[in-house]
């Protein structure tokens, strides 16, 4: 059949089981929206930003595991996308970002609206096209999503100039594809697993280090029949959490920077450090040289660049995370007897452990006259459902989200790790509700990054996503105003944000709900109030100013030498 | 230490900007870079000089792996490979100077390719090496100009990079 590019592209999407896109238009894109407007199967969300675009593709995907989908018009449409593609990047989140682009006689011309999107986005996208001939587009389409999909994740820009959108060819969408120059390893090496399986149960001092491969490679069930197999005590980073119940009692919850004391303990005085689908960041790591110095590292990734790069690994396993689980699971079932043994070898450790979790267990000073931001978490958990999902912006909050709110399921919490980006947590709300129409949706935020994409809004309430916004507000930028508490005498330059703005008819102005609580006894009836109001709604929370992240390592120092809470 | 790297791309637009934007963005030097097709039209063959530990040899060629484009990366640091390069070099020579440049333009197995009353230009055409060696002896009797299209490798032996 004979379609022209832009039907094309959607007829493409369609096929690859894309049922929500966000997107803005604009010149270059004003033929697939033309299409768009008749074509039913796929619901279009317009943000009112491209880049809340790209962060609501991104949340979408990381909620429900799907490959998400953003569009924008080429020119500043398009830069304005690239600071949601390098948070997806960052993170391994799977999106497929289309840019319109000028007709391709243009190109290199200066024309109207035209920038080199493939140049600037080459260094933070898995991969991307510039398509110059619509008999490429269909492949070019399959061949994105192939790649944004498979062995690491990663988002992927389709550059499609307006005039190979208007051009016509035969549709035809190649059943498979295969690339001679991209292939994933997939499957863990069984020697290399079979050598783990024996490392492990030598060990007397386990950690099970994981990250975010566990929950973007769908290994989750496989990580906790691992940990409850042995009895291993299991700490998460931040992309981690929820891969592993944090209400078991062998989950150390957060480690690293403002890691918990007793994961940080752990990690510094085991023998053996199991390393899966993480990466090894400077956040967790702190000073490198004195990270896990006792302990034998095993590291099972599925991409390789990871392993060695910043930390001498002794048994390196490539591969998807489910499949090398799922061997070494099947090698400890026929080592019963050693499973047991090293159960027995384990216990003293379990102890040492709980010893650090009685000594210095996460704290802070409950007060009756100001509201810790720590006790709004602490209280959003109790009184949220228990399948909710929470999408943070990035501070301090941040922090105290993935320290007090226990998580317990895999895609509950969507943040911005690696680029630690502002102005996603609204956003990435939206994308998700989008892909959850009726679980329960909340944002929680700062009320500096609130403000960098709060005309999303409108798109909540347009699209009748009913986010639920928690906005923390101590009228500063809390985490880099804690740092130069910390490091640079109080010399609080340019993070006092202390105009007071009316958060209740700011949502109001919008046609949403809003709420605002200063006392600490009325928290609890704020939240009730806030989740049970239908239709998006704004909670805002007047907190404790001047309140520390802790316990916190100090950029460059080593994971034990915690600044810990008095 | 100094490695060698060959690295077969897809011959798709842009994929040289790729492998240099991951040199450059990663903090990896390139001494040299050298790339054009195969005998398959759809393939192109970059060879890449480049400085650095075994860790960073082994950061480079993971990354390289990686790139989406790329289809294979042969480390030839271990002289397995034939490596060889082209230079142009012009010599300023007057008087008696005249006579040693083709002395070791002889001595090289070099080509005078150009010659004037005051200067040569010599295309030679040898390992890395070789090339460093005649320049030595040339730069004495003043270098105006020197062009190296930096090496190309191949293994040795009957088998192609296929099998």
């Amino acid at each position: 059949m004979k379609l022209a590019g832009a039907r094309i592209l959607l007829e493409c999407l369609k096929l690859e089981g894309v049922d929500t896109v966000f997107g803005y238009p604009g010149g270059t894109v004003i033929n697939i929206y033309d299409e768009l407007y008749s074509f039913p199967e796929i619901r279009h969300i317009l943000p009112r930003h491209e880049q809340a675009g790209v962060h609501a593709a991104d949340g979408y995907a990381r909620a429900s595991g799907k490959v998400g989908v953003a569009i924008a018009t080429s020119g500043p449409g398009a830069t304005n996308t690239v600071t949601g593609i390098a948070t997806a990047y960052m993170d391994s989140i799977p999106i497929v970002v289309i840019t319109g682009q000028v007709p391709t006689a243009l190109i290199g011309n200066d024309a109207f609206q035209e920038v080199d999107i493939i140049g600037i986005t080459r260094p933070c996208t898995k991969h991307n096209f510039l398509v110059k001939n619509v008999k490429e587009l269909a492949e070019i389409v399959k061949k994105a999503f192939y790649i944004a999909r498979t062995g690491r994740p990663g988002p992927v820009l389709i550059d499609l100039p307006k005039d190979v959108q208007v051009a016509i060819t035969e549709f035809k969408y190649p059943d498979k594809i295969e690339m001679r120059s991209y292939k994933p390893t997939v499957e863990g090496h069984v020697k290399q697993i079979e050598k783990a399986a024996a490392m492990i149960l030598a060990a007397k001092k386990p950690v099970l280090y994981v990250g975010g491969g566990v929950i973007l490679g769908n290994a989750y069930d496989e990580l906790r029949q691992l940990a409850e197999t042995l009895h291993a005590p299991v700490t998460t980073t931040l992309m981690g959490l929820g891969s592993f119940p944090e209400d078991s009692p062998l989950s150390l919850g957060l480690l690293g920077m403002h890691g918990t004391y007793y994961a940080n303990m752990a990690v510094t005085h085991c023998d053996l450090l199991v390393a899966v689908g993480a990466r090894f960041d400077d956040r967790v790591t702190g000073k490198i040289p004195a990270f896990a110095p006792h302990a034998k590292i095993i590291h099972m990734d599925v991409d390789p660049t990871s392993i060695r790069k910043n930390v001498r690994v002794d048994l390196p396993i490539v591969g998807a995370v489910h499949g090398v689980l799922d061997k070494l699971l099947k090698i400890l079932e026929e080592h019963s007897d050693g499973v047991e043994s090293f159960k027995a070898a384990v216990q003293p450790w379990l102890d040492e452990i709980e010893g650090w979790k009685a000594k210095h267990p996460l704290s802070y000073k409950e007060s009756a006259e100001v509201i810790k931001p720590q006790s709004v978490i602490r209280k959003l958990r109790e009184l949220c459902d228990p399948d909710a999902i929470i999408a943070t912006d990035v501070g301090q909050h941040q922090m105290w989200t993935a320290q007090f709110f226990t998580f317990t399921k895999p895609r509950t919490l969507l943040t911005s790790g690696g680029l630690g980006t502002m102005g996603y947590g609204l956003p990435a709300a939206m994308g998700a509700q989008a892909a959850f129409t009726e679980r329960q949706v909340i944002a929680i935020c700062g009320d500096g990054g609130f403000q960098m994409n709060l005309q999303e809004l409108a798109t909540l309430v347009q699209n009748k996503l009913p986010v639920k916004i928690c906005i923390m507000n101590n009228n500063y930028l809390g985490m880099v105003r804690q740092w130069q508490e910390l490091f640079f005498g109080k010399r609080y330059s340019q993070t006092v944000m202390d105009l007071p703005i009316d958060f209740v008819k700011l949502a109001e102005a919008f046609g949403a709900t809003g709420f605002t609580v200063t006392k600490p006894e009325e928290v609890a009836e704020t939240i009730r109030k806030g989740l049970a109001t239908p239709g998006p709604v704004i909670m805002e929370f007047k907190i404790a100013r001047e309140e520390q992240v802790l316990p916190m390592v100090p950029a460059g120092a080593s994971l034990n030498e915690m600044v810990l809470a008095s | 230490m100094r490695h060698t790297i060959t690295v077969l791309v897809e011959n798709e637009f842009g994929v040289l900007s790729r492998v240099a934007g991951l040199f450059s963005g990663r903090g990896f030097n390139i001494d040299s870079l050298s790339v054009a097709p195969t005998n398959e039209e759809s393939i192109s063959r970059m060879t890449i000089v480049t400085r650095g530990d075994e860790q960073i040899l082994e950061q480079i060629t993971k990354h390289l792996n990686k790139l989406i484009d790329v289809i294979k990366v042969f480390d030839f640091t271990d002289g397995s490979a034939i490596e060889r390069e082209i230079a142009l070099i012009k010599v300023t020579a007057e008087d008696a100077d005249r006579a040693e440049v083709l002395r070791i333009v002889d001595i090289f197995r070099a080509n005078v390719i150009d010659v004037t009353p005051k200067s040569y230009t010599i295309e030679v055409t040898g390992a890395p090496s070789k090339i460093d060696a005649i320049l030595e002896l040339l730069r004495p009797l003043g270098l105006k100009e020197l062009v190296r299209t930096g090496p190309v490798a191949i293994v040795r032996g009957a088998k192609g990079w296929k099998g």
